[in-house]
């Protein structure tokens, strides 16, 4: 049946990603077949693990809510022409500001307070994200390494902080910070284990996905990005555009880390700094920097994640194993991009063409 | 302070500087021999962990350091080399790649690395640097990685590689101008996935050095962001492979200070000693960079010096 060309279009967008899931669940099934494992029973405890039943969605969902807001921390500033890989240290820092907050000033125990200290959270991620942006703006410096720079920066600042000055002298083992009245913690949605953080996360890249593609803000941040020279000629104020974007970027991670605090930590620990800043990174480039696209890849690895444990108790493969997984996923579907562009139709009618002629 | 605790701190941060820097050397040098060809790599990282675990296994399974310090280069390379080979395809975004090869190589060395927790392998051997001094704190702080001084004489390798022979030569020219490559006839891709991969196998001489030296053991929390430090160890050496050395030196006395201090009794501001390397190199970028051209000394086609 002949497509139309959008169509097709379409359909090689999804069909790529998904042919390089398969291929990367293929390749780590044969990678268990070495450690004497069943692939079949690997891929059923994979998908009962992370999307079987509603223990395991709970716990896919909860992971997937930082890495979509870690995820927009790349995706935002990247429309607008910039590679922030920072997010860790934008989702610390915020993590950090929520608990600081929290013990320093008297908030109502309410879901106002709980409101105040995620602002909070969002306005330090947006600074030192802006912070990455103003250097290139006015510095000259790349921000993806300036972004990274920052990122250590702010986990040592963390690091110093949550052992010295903020520490609650009761935490022994783990030094953290005092922990959250609890009216001020943020629960789970009609008493489940995923907690309104994962509201937060999709309605900020429904939201930012509709701003990108429907406000005036929003097109002209993606003109900078695209073409920063028709920008120049038609007057965009660019450097306020992309610092515009680097700061909602910042704020989404800084609102990751100050969710992962009210909703799951309690206090500032070091368990903080669990990658998802990176993870996010990876996450925005798969889903080609498109917000909405966001919610359904950060979906698909938090339940990878989610699986891990359920491996690693059925099956006895190491807990790394979901590392492995994410790793060779990440390496198809980025490959896959450059697959895109390739004209099947003519590559099919040259192979034919040189199997056919005489040798 | 008494005089004894004056030497103790220094051989304190001079031996760290020694301890710590080792694998800083490997992998900054390793990183700007990629970045010399225009492409960055911050899947170095992976390749440190992965190497570091080969390194180990090896070492164990052949009951030969050296032999493990080998196999771990090589495993540094074929994970460099599959980086150079995805971001030769069109649209591959070599930032992205690196990330996820970070992810890769750490997972991978994780999984595989499982049964090597325990056992313990034969050790490079140390060259006592402290013969001279009575000090039994400055002899054991000066015991040198003999992975050392090969860092040494390969950072001079590289140093008169690039400004005398054919090959580094081209190297330099891939990574200046890819357009000036490709009229004289050369394959930039081919030219940036040979550098690549030969930096991964630089980079696995540090990751050897960590678990065969220091601190000599196998475990899942063997390196703490070394890897994505090359890339502003590079910054701060300004693409030099000799100032890789004093760089590399430098950083890792920096994060010396915080245990030479903790060791006699000073224990504040350990993880803010820890950050002077990158607030050193944010402050130099902040000094050479100037907006709308790329850093002194970088190459020309290095994405992540352009803007």
């Amino acid at each position: 049946m002949p497509m139309s060309l959008p169509m097709r279009s379409t359909l090689k967008e999804f069909a790529l990603p998904v042919f390089a899931i398969a291929a990367a669940l293929l390749l780590f099934g044969v990678l268990v077949a070495f450690a004497g494992v069943d692939p079949v029973e690997v891929w059923a405890t994979l998908f009962k693990g992370a999307f079987g039943d509603w223990f395991s969605w709970q716990n896919t969902l909860q992971r997937a809510a930082p890495l979509m807001l870690t995820a927009l921390c790349v995706a935002l500033p990247a429309r607008a022409g910039l590679i922030v890989i920072g997010g860790e240290g934008a989702l610390v820092l915020g993590g950090l500001a929520c608990a600081a907050l929290a013990h320093a000033v008297p908030l109502p125990g309410n879901a106002v307070g709980t409101a105040i200290v995620c602002i909070a959270g969002a306005l330090a991620g947006a600074l030192w994200i802006v912070l990455a942006g103003w250097l290139r703006q006015y510095r000259g410096i790349n921000e993806t390494i300036s972004s990274l720079l920052l990122a250590y920066i702010a986990i040592g600042i963390f690091k110093h902080l949550v052992e010295g000055p903020l520490r609650d002298p009761a935490s022994l083992n783990k030094p953290s910070t005092y922990a959250l009245n609890d009216g001020l913690l943020i629960g789970g949605i009609g008493g489940s284990d995923v907690h309104w953080g994962l509201v937060l996360g999709v309605v900020a890249c429904l939201g930012l996905g509709w701003w990108l593609r429907a406000t005036a803000s929003g097109f002209s941040v993606r003109v900078v990005g695209g073409n920063p020279r028709t920008a120049q000629l038609v007057g965009l104020p660019a450097t306020r555009l992309i610092l515009g974007s680097c700061a909602l970027g910042g704020a989404c991670a800084g609102l990751a880390g100050a969710v992962e605090v009210a909703a799951v930590h309690t206090n500032a620990n070091a368990s903080l700094i669990a990658g998802y800043g990176y993870a996010g990174i990876l996450v925005s480039f798969i889903a080609r920097h498109n917000p909405v696209a966001i919610v359904p890849v950060a979906i698909l690895f938090g339940g990878f994640g989610a699986a891990g444990s359920l491996l690693q108790r059925r099956l006895g493969l190491p807990d790394a194993s979901v590392l492995v997984l994410q790793g060779i996923a990440f390496v198809l579907i980025l490959a896959s991009e450059g697959l895109r562009m390739v004209d099947w139709k003519a590559l099919r009618a040259r192979l034919f063409r040189a199997s056919g002629s005489p040798a | 302070m008494t005089a004894d605790q004056w030497i103790a701190l220094v051989a304190g941060i001079v031996g760290g500087a020694l301890r710590v820097g080792a694998p800083f050397l490997f992998v900054s040098l390793g990183e700007c021999l990629t970045e010399k060809s225009g492409r960055i790599n911050l899947g170095l990282e992976g390749v440190l962990v992965l190497s570091a675990m080969a390194a180990f296994g090896g070492a164990y399974l052949t009951d030969s350091a050296w032999l493990g310090v080998l196999i771990g280069a090589m495993a540094g390379a074929v994970l460099a080399l599959l980086h150079g080979l995805l971001c030769s395809l069109d649209r591959v975004n070599d930032v992205a790649t690196g990330i996820a090869l970070m992810l890769l190589g750490t997972g991978l060395a994780f999984y595989l690395g499982k049964p090597l927790i325990q056992p313990q392998a034969p050790q490079i051997p140390a060259i006592p640097l402290g013969f001279w001094s009575d000090n039994t704190v400055v002899r054991s702080a000066l015991q040198l990685n003999a992975l050392v001084p090969i860092g040494i004489a390969l950072a001079v390798l590289l140093w008169w590689g690039f400004a005398r022979t054919r090959a580094g030569l081209l190297v330099r020219m891939a990574g200046d101008s890819a357009q000036a490559t490709r009229a004289l006839g050369y394959s930039v891709s081919g030219l940036r996935i040979a550098a690549t991969t030969a930096g991964g196998f630089i980079a696995g001489l540090g990751g050897a050095s960590l678990t065969l030296f220091y601190p000599g053991s196998w475990n899942e929390g063997i390196s703490s962001g070394q890897g994505l430090i090359a890339v502003a160890l590079v910054i701060f050496a300004r693409w030099s492979p000799l100032r890789c050395v004093g760089a590399a030196f430098l950083f890792g006395g920096a994060g010396a200070i915080g245990p030479a201090l903790q060791s006699i009794g000073i224990g504040w501001g350990y993880h803010l000693f820890n950050t002077v390397p990158y607030v050193l190199t944010l402050v130099i970028l902040v000094l050479t960079c100037k907006p709308g051209s790329a850093a002194i000394g970088s190459p020309g086609e290095l994405s992540s010096t352009r803007n």
